[in-house]
């Protein structure tokens, strides 16, 4: 009963989150509608028994990848959104995305491979253990923890070269 | 009553979660005059005396005056977002308090939930860490939605303080985490005080406590260093500074609001003292060994606060007058009550916990006031290189070190 | 305490996902379109960590942890360049940066 109320409560703020992103007309709103968005995720995978990928979401896109994104609003005093006419050839896109979207949940309920994860019976009822996870991220991911680690170093010079001023 | 019984983790945690907030909201009023008497008494002055007996009733004189100013509104500001900000800061700040255990988790409710602490998680201090990052949105949001310079200012700064000191107040605690091999605080607690890798008893020398800040002094002071930074205290408040910036990023709010920063600052300041606690001073862990004579520190509280109820007495008759007297004349009695309350055996062991918790919380609430009163305060060019090119590779070569010790003991021991 | 149906989560996480490239392609203001990216990625992220619960492995739990943190580097380098933009063009509507047009 709780976590269907939990899960039901955490899926509406994630999709009015990601509404007032498309609505807001300022981009200070839209981000902190996005902060909303991940917050509710997080809780969501609290929900799905992974605990620990919750607080580095939090920590980690809500904490810092955001407030970089307030940041660079607040330093550009980025303006309004400008209302214009928007393309009308977006909107068979816009219409072509639901119907995929109604394919999905359609293969969700109606194959096997679908109605076998539809139960979630063979989920497990243990909670994902930080030391479980990082026994697998150190002995077989050690390979793309290290390149994500080079890869990181790379966007901070990158960014450090982008955005200085030529003096 | 049926709804009791068929949800206790729920309605234990109402309760808990009612008297903490009740308690924690007392306390950061009571830091407030703390903070006055300490840093006034550090300047040879009295700081508050006249509002209640010794100044006690301040706090309460404050909470009205906030509650009865106007309520000042930018007529620029961004509406949402500005009566947003303070309430995002102050829930956050208070939300962290609810992860922290006062005292042993032995102690429990008939149900079976624990006494001390309202949630007990595994992953504790990562949320905990989590809370403490969220809370940059407050002071930026702040900032920007007063749609004037100098909160932008304040704001842009401050926020950049913070996540930059967020850095390494995260990276000197793994150190910590390294040696006690867990993220929940409980065991981190736990195995404060326990024989370690590097002993054999509770007890170094017999006498010194085997608490992590020895091994891991410079995680502690790094921790220090950069929980000051990140609450924005002096030596590093420059963005919210008088002289500086007007009052930085809470210059547009007034009355409530802005006594929901000042409260939320408070809060902070309480979060990361109980962290440094559990993490390097022991948590609720006594730092007495446990033979002999030492049986008698159950009866410590009890003594403190006889002791306490003692000057009230002798404060009460000799200089108070008027309504103060009767003030501190209530103030004697509570004291001696609790103190007597606390004689009795069951009761001293049960209150042994939070009593070692709290004075330790103060003791270095007292170190953060103290350095107040004393410390001038950084320049912002000063204060970013400070964290970025000493504390930070401080603290990583301090895990580096760490973590060495730790893979290479074994072998160094047994030779 | 009945558990929740894995597909709940994919269903919401192709919303999120379909509202992100509705997102992507309507709005003119290039931190926006940017922030849409990031929903779109969140959005996977959550299928991610749904499979990995339904298929009882942790293989999904560490691609998340990947993903974040390349949406992390992602991030700053893309708003680095956002900034050297809004330096020279004193624009951020993303119809103004015509000038590779024919």
């Amino acid at each position: 009963m709780i976590p269907i109320l939990m899960f039901m409560v955490c899926a509406a703020l994630a999709v009015a989150g990601a509404v007032t992103l498309i609505w807001a007309k300022e981009p200070i709103h839209s981000a902190l509608a996005l902060v909303l968005v991940m917050v509710a995720l997080a809780v969501l995978y609290l929900l799905l028994g992974a605990p620990f990928i919750a607080a580095v979401q939090i920590i980690v896109y809500a904490g810092a990848i955001m407030v970089l994104f307030v940041f660079v609003i607040m330093l550009l005093n980025a303006g309004v959104e400008e209302r214009t006419n928007f393309s009308k050839l977006a909107i068979p896109g816009v219409v072509l995305a639901f119907v995929l979207l109604l394919e999905i949940a359609h293969w969700m309920f109606h194959s096997a491979i679908g109605r076998a994860l539809a139960n979630g019976a063979n989920a497990p009822t243990t909670e994902a253990s930080t030391y479980a996870l990082s026994e697998m991220l150190f002995r077989q991911y050690l390979f793309p923890f290290e390149a994500t680690s080079i890869l990181i170093l790379i966007a901070v010079l990158g960014a450090w070269v982008l955005a200085r001023r030529e003096s | 009553m049926e709804f009791i019984s068929q949800h206790p983790i729920l309605v234990a945690a109402v309760v808990k979660i009612a008297v903490l907030l009740f308690i924690v909201m007392t306390a950061l009023a009571y830091l407030t005059w703390l903070e006055r008497k300490a840093i006034a008494h550090i300047q040879s002055r009295w700081g508050p005396y006249n509002v209640g007996a010794h100044g006690l009733l301040q706090p309460l004189a404050d909470g009205i005056k906030f509650l009865f100013k106007e309520d000042v509104t930018p007529p620029a500001a961004d509406k949402l977002v500005y009566v947003l900000a303070p309430f995002l800061a102050l829930a956050l700040g208070l939300s962290a308090i609810a992860l922290i255990p006062f005292g042993p988790p032995s102690v429990r409710f008939p149900n079976g939930e624990q006494v001390f602490s309202v949630v007990d998680i595994n992953i504790g201090l990562l949320l905990l860490f989590a809370i403490t990052s969220m809370g940059v949105y407050g002071v930026a949001l702040a900032g920007w939605s007063s749609n004037s310079k100098y909160p932008l200012l304040g704001g842009l700064r401050s926020s950049a303080q913070m996540i930059s000191y967020e850095v390494s107040l995260t990276v000197s605690v793994v150190g910590v985490i390294l040696l006690a091999g867990t993220l929940n605080f409980n065991e981190i607690i736990a195995g404060n005080g326990q024989p370690g890798q590097f002993g054999q008893t509770g007890h170094w020398f017999h006498f010194i406590p085997r608490w992590y800040v020895f091994p891991q002094i410079i995680g502690f002071l790094c921790y220090l260093t950069s929980a000051i930074a990140e609450t924005n205290r002096v030596p590093f408040d420059l963005p919210e500074a008088e002289t500086e910036l007007v009052a930085g990023f809470h210059t547009e709010y007034s009355s409530f609001k802005f006594a929901m920063f000042f409260m939320a600052e408070y809060a902070n300041m309480i979060t990361v003292s109980c962290l440094a606690t559990i993490l390097f001073l022991g948590g609720w862990l006594s730092p007495f060994p446990d033979t002999g004579i030492w049986h008698y520190q159950i009866f410590l509280p009890s003594a403190g606060l006889l002791a306490l109820a003692a000057y009230c007495a002798w404060n009460t008759v000799s200089e108070m007058r008027g309504i103060a007297r009767l003030q501190l004349g209530v103030v004697t009695l509570l004291a001696a009550g609790g103190g007597l309350i606390c004689l009795y055996p069951p009761i001293a062991a049960g209150v042994q916990g939070p009593f070692w918790f709290t004075t330790k919380i103060l003791a270095i609430l007292f170190f953060y006031i103290w350095m107040r009163a004393t410390l001038p305060r950084f320049r912002y060019d000063q204060l970013m290189s400070f964290g970025w090119k000493l504390v930070l590779p401080v603290s990583l070569a301090n895990l580096v070190i760490t973590a060495l010790v730790i893979i290479l003991w074994p072998y160094v021991r047994h030779g | 305490m009945t558990a929740i149906p894995i597909s709940w989560y994919l269903v919401l996480s192709a919303v999120l996902f379909g509202l992100g490239v509705v997102a992507f392609v309507f709005k003119r203001h290039i931190i926006t379109i940017f922030m849409s990216i990031e929903l779109m990625l969140n959005a996977v992220n959550l299928a991610f960590v749904a499979f990995a619960r339904a298929r009882g492995a942790l293989d999904g739990l560490v691609f998340v942890f990947f993903v974040i943190v390349v949406a992390a580097a992602e991030a700053a380098v893309g708003l680095a360049i956002v900034i050297m933009l809004a330096q020279n063009r004193q624009s951020m509507n993303v119809e103004r940066e015509n000038l590779l047009k024919l």
